[in-house]
């Protein structure tokens, strides 16, 4: 709109804008969080796409993450090698999908990524006993994350193989209202 | 289904899923190696009880079980998973369309492929019903995806396939598409880039004529217009990081709290906006009809609290608002007016259409927001699923502080504890006297609940009416001390503010001693409880106002009974503020030194969200009723909120701390917005209708003097249009007939209802479908079980091996 800024191409601009749910103001906040994560990795010149990728470190001690107990596998789902060490545009997509703005398929689809601790496209017992010691971290004795992994698996399991697949999954956050409102931060 | 499904079992296993694109998993192939060395291994796996084969072969496989899980296993012979599969089976169950999506991009692209052509066949034709949710299986939506073992050239035609379609969209489709595609967002660009270049492409290769070129660059501006119209709106969001501390601490629950007020803090904007710009400006440019005598009596700076002396004959109330057109150009001489030509202002019309265009347009877009509301918290209402969802869905990521997220932590642990025992526990069947018992003691709590908002309702009548009879004498007396005259029109909002403050501690305590089941319903009934208290003390009061001054205003030898009522609601407002105050610090600031010093107890208390949602609805009801009487009263209403939020924030920092109890927000947020709507609004536009209709304005004070209703200002103007240009007649009598003609308001009212009454009868028809599609889903699980059992069983035949396993190293396994 006339705002003078030398980082990215107006294109570059527009294409973020159009793939992302961010207006340009927030992209470049963005990019100015992205950058103050590390000024010195990051340059202040976009224009010809350089292949900057920040650490997982420093991307797990942003605040709005350092205490989220699934940071390490938001990063990791995210980013584009799988490690958790991101570039602007897996950063720019990771907000994005947990805006408000983005739909619930979307988030459904990327939260059971989350969820996918083995990266197998389910979520077997294993998977669902991670997430809970992740949840409850020592609240929870062993006979009670048995038993409700086993709930869990009656009651979301469809068809009845033993785990979750992409669409248990889906059929089950449509009954979940809050979903929406709980699987965003706000940056 | 799959493409490829063969029996033959010489095939080369192509088994990589296409593990050639990144990120997607290669579980099978991994699964293969780790195989082929478990097999050299058979005492390794001893558990599994290996068939061993020609080591040439590596392509008969343990099921993709998983190893820790073998006890289990052994157990489930029921389950699948127990099962061991052949290749075949295992190829033909790693191309089933369940297992393919969301795995690979091609998967993905092939997936948006067809639903970027289900969009285009959609926006042509108007469809029926297809609102189910686009996370419907795939099956059910009977699109093949083709399975994603064919090669790279297959997908490079789905990508130009998909990149056709999304050309051919819209170009709202196309970005809302785009975006929600769950692919990264360098390859999102990437489709872009190519989409973009191939409309570029198609442009100016077909040479189209320059107007349409034209008409192309016109809706590139546009749309770099729409992006910097949101983009000011963004920078315009109030109080972001206020809300993100908030929410970061406390969770979703209080954060719904502050947005509500946010919103309304903007309804009050709007409000505040159209009033001011169309009413009060003109009138405070333009000076006060000289003919009115202004008698300024100022007393003892209670001005503010009271809203009279000095502000009874500002821009703040109704009576300074003149009757005539206003003119520009116009002088004062000694003998009156005289006007020469200039812009004219007719002051009643426009004060009667800005109100009545205010409220219509607030109308709508609360119902619009409540129904958005609505629609985002409604659920399929199945009771059973509670425990995934909790697990999967409870965890509030906004929450970032360290000490939240370890309360949430245990949050989430009592109520899954609590869930699981709750599933397992039996039904607890009380004995017939306990629950009679228990219904004894609601019944006992809500009488006392009724009983109590009986007495404060009847407490506020008889001391309005006092008070009424009070300011007769002092009307008539004439020589009474000014002071006390202004502090006691103070008397009535003191005591109502102090009734809604005490009364729902009151209600606090009453709910206590009852037992309920679960906390939700314990939320419901308190806010029911508060609602109607709120509802009668505002209904008495509406009674005094509009029954009692309105009706009889020579009794209070009042000139402008409007301008009474607007200093009445502007006192309210201000007194509810101010207990609000008092409520924030004895409330929260004491109780919380209180408990933590004498009570002894380690947390802080918790933030009461429905109470304070009531709270806000409650003044926001006085704003509305008020604004006809004092179009300046949204301002009021928008310094109360500004400073009621960083009041509450302070003190919650400070007082508070999260709650154990789970909040369900969305459910709570449409709850408030429709409370919002119904009772609050709809009364206040009510109330605002009647008086508009019905009750006579003052002979001598406003811009509707001499009139029979405030509503025969539109009426007059219409006959005078007619009358100066006698083409418009038949506005007139439209006017005539359609507007006063009740008969037309029934028409109008019966066909809303028939309406409503259709769209209700298709949502039921919908929720029906939804739940033979529910039904449907579990059917096809049973199907899907049922044909992979049959197809082992085949496999098997074929083998000439027996279903069961088999024992040891059987060496004659042998192909056939």
């Amino acid at each position: 709109m006339g705002n003078k800024q030398t980082i990215f191409t107006s294109q570059q601009l527009d294409a973020y804008q159009d793939c992302t749910y961010f207006t340009r103001k927030e992209i470049l906040r963005l990019f100015h969080r992205y950058r103050d994560l590390a000024p010195q990795l990051v340059p202040l010149d976009y224009k010809n796409q350089p292949e900057v990728r920040l650490p997982y470190e420093l991307i797990g001690s942003m605040p709005e993450l350092k205490d989220n107990p699934f940071r390490q596998r938001i990063a990791e789902v995210f980013s584009e090698d799988g490690e958790g060490n991101m570039t602007l545009d897996d950063f720019l997509d990771m907000f994005s999908v947990l805006s408000e703005m983005a739909p619930r398929d979307l988030k459904a689809y990327y939260a059971f990524k989350i969820y996918d601790f083995n990266n197998d496209d389910f979520i077997c017992k294993s998977d669902l006993e991670k997430t809970l010691n992740k949840l409850t971290r020592n609240e929870l004795t062993e006979d009670e994350v048995r038993m409700v992994c086993e709930k869990v698996m009656d009651e979301a399991d469809l068809d009845n193989d033993g785990r979750l697949s992409l669409e248990d999954f889906q059929h089950m956050i449509v009954r979940a209202p809050d979903f929406l409102s709980t699987f965003h931060i706000r940056i | 289904m799959a493409s490829r499904v063969s029996f033959d079992c010489d095939l080369v296993t192509d088994f990589e899923s296409p593990a050639d694109e990144d990120g997607v998993h290669d579980s099978f192939s991994q699964l293969i190696q780790e195989q082929c060395h478990g097999l050299h291994d058979v005492i390794e796996m001893s558990s599994f009880d290996l068939e061993e084969e020609s080591r040439d072969d590596v392509e008969y496989l343990e099921a993709p079980d998983y190893q820790r899980s073998d006890s289990d296993a052994l157990q489930q012979t029921d389950h699948l998973i127990g099962e061991r599969w052949s290749s075949d089976t295992l190829k033909v169950l790693s191309s089933m369309p369940s297992r393919t999506i969301g795995r690979s991009r091609g998967a993905i692209i092939s997936q948006y492929c067809n639903r970027t052509m289900q969009l285009r066949r959609r926006k042509q034709s108007r469809p029926s019903i297809q609102h189910f949710p686009r996370s419907a299986r795939p099956s059910i939506r009977g699109y093949r995806v083709e399975t994603d073992g064919a090669g790279f050239e297959e997908e490079e035609n789905k990508r130009e396939r998909l990149v056709n379609n999304l050309q051919n969209l819209s170009v709202n489709d196309r970005v809302r598409m785009l975006r929600a595609m769950p692919l990264s967002l360098a390859e999102k660009k990437e489709l872009r880039m190519l989409v973009l270049n191939k409309a570029e492409h198609s442009v100016s290769q077909n040479q189209i004529p320059c107007c349409s070129q034209l008409k192309y660059y016109i809706i590139i501006a546009l749309r770099h217009g729409w992006y910097g119209w949101l983009s000011f709106l963004s920078s315009l969001q109030l109080w972001q990081t206020a809300l993100k501390c908030v929410g970061g601490r406390f969770g979703t629950g209080v954060l719904s709290y502050f947005v509500f007020l946010r919103t309304l803090l903007f309804f009050n904007v709007f409000l505040f906006l159209v009033t001011g710009l169309l009413l009060v400006v003109p009138q405070a440019i333009m000076h006060p009809d000289p003919d009115q005598n202004v008698s300024v009596s100022s007393t003892w700076g209670l001005e503010v609290l009271t809203g009279a002396g000095y502000f009874s004959h500002s821009v703040l109330y109704y009576g300074y608002y003149s009757n005539k057109m206003l003119q520009t150009g116009c002088s004062a001489s000694r003998n009156g007016t005289s006007c020469t030509s200039g812009l004219s202002y007719n002051m009643p019309l426009v004060y009667f259409f800005t109100i009545g265009a205010a409220f219509f347009v607030t109308c709508i877009i609360l119902v619009y927001s409540m129904s958005k509301s609505f629609g985002q918290s409604f659920r399929i209402d199945k009771s059973k699923g509670l425990l995934a969802i909790k697990v999967f869905g409870s965890w509030d990521f906004k929450v970032i502080k360290k000490s939240s997220v370890r309360l949430q932590r245990a949050n989430i642990g009592t109520q899954l504890k609590e869930l699981v025992a709750e599933v397992n526990r039996q039904k607890q069947k009380f004995p017939v006297l306990q629950r009679l018992f228990r219904l004894f003691i609601h019944m006992l709590a809500w009488i006392m609940c009724l009983g109590s908002t009986l007495a404060c309702v009847l407490a506020v009548y008889y001391f309005s009416e006092y008070m009424h009879r009070d300011l007769h004498m002092r009307a008539h007396a004439g020589s009474s001390d000014p002071l006390l005259k202004e502090a006691s029109l103070l008397a009535v909002p003191v005591v109502v503010s102090s009734f809604n403050l005490l009364l729902p501690g009151f209600f606090n305590a009453v709910a206590w001693m009852e037992e309920y089941d679960s906390p939700s319903v314990l939320n419901y009934v308190s806010i029911s409880r508060n609602l109607l208290l709120k509802v009668s003390v505002l209904g008495v009061l509406c009674y005094y106002w509009l029954g009692r001054v309105a009706s009889e205003p020579h009794l209070l030898r009042l000139e402008c009974w409007e301008s009474f009522v607007g200093q009445e609601l502007y006192r309210f407002l201000l007194m509810d503020f101010i207990f609000m105050l008092l409520d924030t610090f004895f409330g929260e600031f004491l109780w919380r030194l209180f408990s933590q010093k004498a009570l002894k107890r380690k947390r802080k208390p918790v933030f009461d969200i429905a109470r304070n949602v009531l709270e806000l609805i409650y003044g926001q009801t006085l704003a509305w009723l008020g604004v006809l009487f004092s179009p300046l009263l949204p301002a009021v209403q928008i310094i109360k909120l500004i400073l009621l939020f960083y009041m509450k924030k302070v003190s919650l920092k400070m007082n508070c701390q999260a709650s154990g109890k789970p909040w369900r927000a969305s459910q709570m947020t449409t709850i408030f917005i429709t409370l919002l709507c119904f009772p609050a609004f709809l009364g206040a536009a009510v109330c605002v209708t009647y008086t508009m209709w019905t009750m006579q304005p003052s002979q001598r004070c406003g811009p509707f003097q001499g009139l029979k209703t405030m509503f025969q200002a539109g009426k007059l103007w219409v006959q005078e249009l007619a009358a100066v240009n006698p083409d418009l007649h038949w506005l007139a009598s439209a006017h005539a007939y359609l507007v006063e003609n009740p008969l037309f308001l029934f028409l109008s009212a019966g066909i809303f209802l028939i309406v409503i009454y259709f769209h209700s009868q298709v949502v039921d028809g919908q929720r029906k479908i939804i739940e033979l599609l529910q039904e449907q889903i579990e059917n096809e699980g049973e199907d899907k079980k049922f044909l992979i059992t049959r197809l082992q069983d085949i496999h098997e035949r074929k083998r000439g091996r027996t279903p069961r396993r088999v024992q040891g190293a059987s060496e004659d396994s042998s192909y056939s």
